[in-house]
């Protein structure tokens, strides 16, 4: 809590609906966010139990400078992954982590189920279990409309839920954030499901008057300054992140058609500047951010004759733009962001669902399954096979989509097609082809995304392939960004937030932080993340590579198998090494 | 020339809310949205139109001035009132002689929130949404 020495934690049992609230002084040195989280994580876990068991913890967590600071505006969720089958933890934007932060707590704790479809209210004095049996089977966006009109303090307020996906336990569901964001990854919607809890809405309007304004307010304006003034931060609010589809493609580093090519011969019909000119409508903010990278892309559609149209406009990113386009060989702007909106209604993670479908498409095509199981006819490039799809996993609709529905690894375990299945540690993989951190990368980091320790950036920023200095990198991204999401800052502000930074803002409300001490709390997180990893079961010698990544050309060239490999001991006896070390 | 604040390019707003977080914080020296004299807010979710509820520094009469009874708000030169706290009671008067609902109420400190006109959220908007505008003294 600012300006206190504990962390004040809100925990809700959703089976005997009851709260109660602990300020934790022992959390103190987690500093906030996924050092909290993963705290509370690992005491409150069931290890003996199912991961969908209504016992399971999932943990949401502000960091310690939340709001207060330009582009510091994200909140963690922990869990158990119902996808890997172990780490779980994904980040939101929106306005949540302000509406926490100013309804007075740094993490919620849920727990229990409740016997009937529910949703929850916060506010900075009231905690209520509502009925949401009428809303059960609506959409993402129908459920954010009710809650809104139903519960007061618009503008303070942030509404989190999930779609049908969540309901039937689809493992790679996501959760809504105030309409365009989401806890993507991992499967958080599922786990929500399992609890019956389709949303949780957020008031924060507490008075919380600022301690040390002048030191505060000086660092403060010096980073709105830098975040402003500065090319750093520009091309994440220009055209956005989908700016890296042109470079990537250019430079064979873009998955295209279930990675069978790393270049997509459309790139160019789904880059950022044909977005830009064809469907940006407007950019967006989270809560404290002042750069705004969130893109909205509008299409028309068609939906009877006589010139019957109606607008629809989603939110757009680089991944997605991969997942629902390169991946699937979908080559025109208004058809991935149609995929997209089938997506966002039904609370589906775009990533994963792209990536299960490139594995559908081309096991299909190589008669691992046939049409009788996958109902229509998925081809790269055909969007309409692609919506119907969808939908068919978000309902589980047969035998063949419930099985899609729990991931690629899963799906290949069952039919075949493991070598062309594209995950790292059973998660979908991002939208990087780019050379041996791309693999490792995701492979090694503690929850399998890109963003564990940016493996592909440092495949585009390093000069010559040095497999020593890839896995000192990685290892050393890997518990800086452990760190950094303690705060919790959003990583495309990361080279604004330098150590110096960091520590200027913490000290400046009221810490009292060298960089050793922060170096130590990045190191003390990721141990603890192991060890939660370790008591979900999961051995990092068992991890196996699909064979399409030494088949397709990287960014970098054919990459080679046993490098991986050899790569992937380097790291582990890292991790092995430090693991071995007492907590410094 | 004494200058007012205009919210003239609202289309523009990206919702960052950093205008709010700034006054806050420089008028009220306070962490809290709450606190601030401008209000950004969506018309019908985060889908809607990015709207602000702010002081439209009314000119030659204030109908927020007239309906306090203490004598609280005095016309600030060239538009809009200043708050005398230590005449205000706390009536909630003010607040709903403004029919633009930009009259905001702190319920901690038991008085209006009136926006000084001191041009804070402008300089820290990104988008230039917010602008100082320069006009004639009417008193």
């Amino acid at each position: 809590m600012i300006y206190e020495k504990y962390i004040r934690v809100l925990y809700l049992d959703l089976t005997t609906k009851k709260i109660r609230i602990e300020n934790r002084e022992d959390l103190y040195s987690y500093l906030g966010g996924v050092g909290v989280a993963s705290k509370l994580l690992e005491e409150n876990l069931k290890p003996e139990l199912d991961p969908m068991d209504p016992q399971q913890p999932v943990i949401f967590a502000i960091g310690a400078a939340s709001t207060i600071f330009p582009v510091v505006t994200k909140t963690v969720a922990m869990f158990w992954s119902p996808l890997t089958g172990e780490l779980g933890e994904s980040y939101a934007g929106g306005r949540m982590a302000m509406t926490l932060f100013l309804a007075g707590y740094d993490a919620i704790v849920i727990t229990g189920s409740s016997d009937k479809p529910a949703y929850i209210t916060i506010s900075r004095n009231n905690v209520e279990f509502k009925d949401a049996r009428a809303l059960w089977g609506l959409s993402c966006d129908e459920v954010g409309r009710v809650v809104r009109e139903r519960e007061p303090g618009g503008g303070k307020r942030s509404i989190i839920r999930i779609g049908p996906a969540g309901e039937n336990l689809v493992s790679y569901a996501c959760v809504c954030v105030d309409t365009y964001r989401h806890f993507g990854r991992l499967g958080l919607g599922a786990v929500l499901g399992s609890k019956k809890l389709k949303a949780i809405s957020i008031v924060g309007d507490r008075d919380l008057p600022i301690k040390n304004f002048k030191e505060y307010f000086k660092v403060y304006q010096e980073l709105y300054n830098r975040v402003t003034d500065t090319s750093i931060m520009s091309k994440y609010h220009d055209a956005g992140t989908p700016i890296n589809i042109e470079p990537l493609n250019a430079a064979g580093g873009l998955p295209t058609k279930n990675l069978k090519q790393s270049v997509f011969e459309h790139g160019d019909k789904i880059s950022g500047e044909t977005f830009a000119h064809k469907n940006l409508v407007r950019k967006m903010a989270c809560t404290g951010c002042p750069v705004g990278c969130i893109h909205i892309g509008q299409f028309r559609r068609e939906f009877d004759k006589g010139h019957e149209y109606e607008a629809v406009s989603v939110s757009y990113d680089y991944e997605l733009l991969f997942a629902l386009g390169s991946f699937l060989g979908i080559k025109s702007s208004d058809e991935i962001l149609q995929l997209i909106e089938v997506v966002e209604n039904l609370g589906l993670d775009a990533m994963s669902t792209g990536v299960v479908l490139g594995w559908a498409t081309e096991a299909l095509a190589k008669n691992l399954i046939t049409q009788e199981q996958t109902l229509v006819p998925l081809a790269f490039g055909n969007t309409q096979a692609y919506i119907t799809a969808i939908e068919y996993i978000a309902c589980k609709k047969n035998e063949f989509y419930s099985i899609l529905a729990q991931g690629a690894d899963k799906a290949s375990d069952v039919y075949g097609g493991k070598d062309f299945a594209m995950t790292f540690g059973k998660n979908e993989m991002p939208g990087y082809h780019t050379g041996y951190g791309s693999i490792i990368g995701p492979t090694v980091g503690a929850r399998h995304s890109h963003l564990c320790n940016g493996g592909y950036s440092i495949d585009q920023s390093m000069k010559e392939f040095d497999k020593e200095k890839l896995v000192e990198k990685i290892f050393a991204e890997e518990k800086e960004r452990c760190m950094l999401n303690s705060l919790i800052i959003c990583l495309f502000a990361r080279k604004v937030y330098d150590r110096e930074t960091i520590l200027a803002a913490l000290n400046s409300i009221g810490y009292n932080l060298t960089n050793e001490d922060l170096t130590a709390i990045g190191e003390r997180i990721y141990k603890t993340k192991l060890r939660i990893k370790n008591m979900m079961g999961y051995d990092s010698k068992n991890v196996r590579f699909p064979k399409r990544l030494f088949e397709t050309p990287s960014m970098s060239g054919q990459l080679d198998e046993k490098v991986a490999y050899e790569l992937l001991d380097m790291y582990n006896k890292k991790v092995e090494e430090m693991m071995a070390k007492e907590d410094a | 020339m004494p200058k007012v604040l205009r919210a003239v390019g609202m289309n523009k707003c990206i919702g960052c809310f950093t205008c709010m977080l700034a006054c806050a914080g420089v008028n009220h020296r306070n962490h809290s949205i709450s606190k601030s004299a401008i209000r950004v807010r969506t018309s019908g979710g985060l889908q809607g139109k990015f709207v602000s509820v702010v002081c439209l520094a009314c000119k030659d009469e204030r109908a927020c001035a007239e309906a306090c009874p203490s004598g609280a708000l005095e016309k600030r030169p060239g538009g809009g009132v200043i708050l005398k706290k230590e005449r205000c009671i706390g009536c909630r008067k003010c607040e709903s002689a403004c029919i633009v609902s930009a009259v905001h109420f702190d319920e901690d400190e038991n008085k209006p929130i009136i926006c000084k006109h001191c041009g804070v959220c402008a300089k820290f908007c990104p988008h230039e949404c917010l602008e100082m505008e320069e006009t004639t003294n009417d008193l």
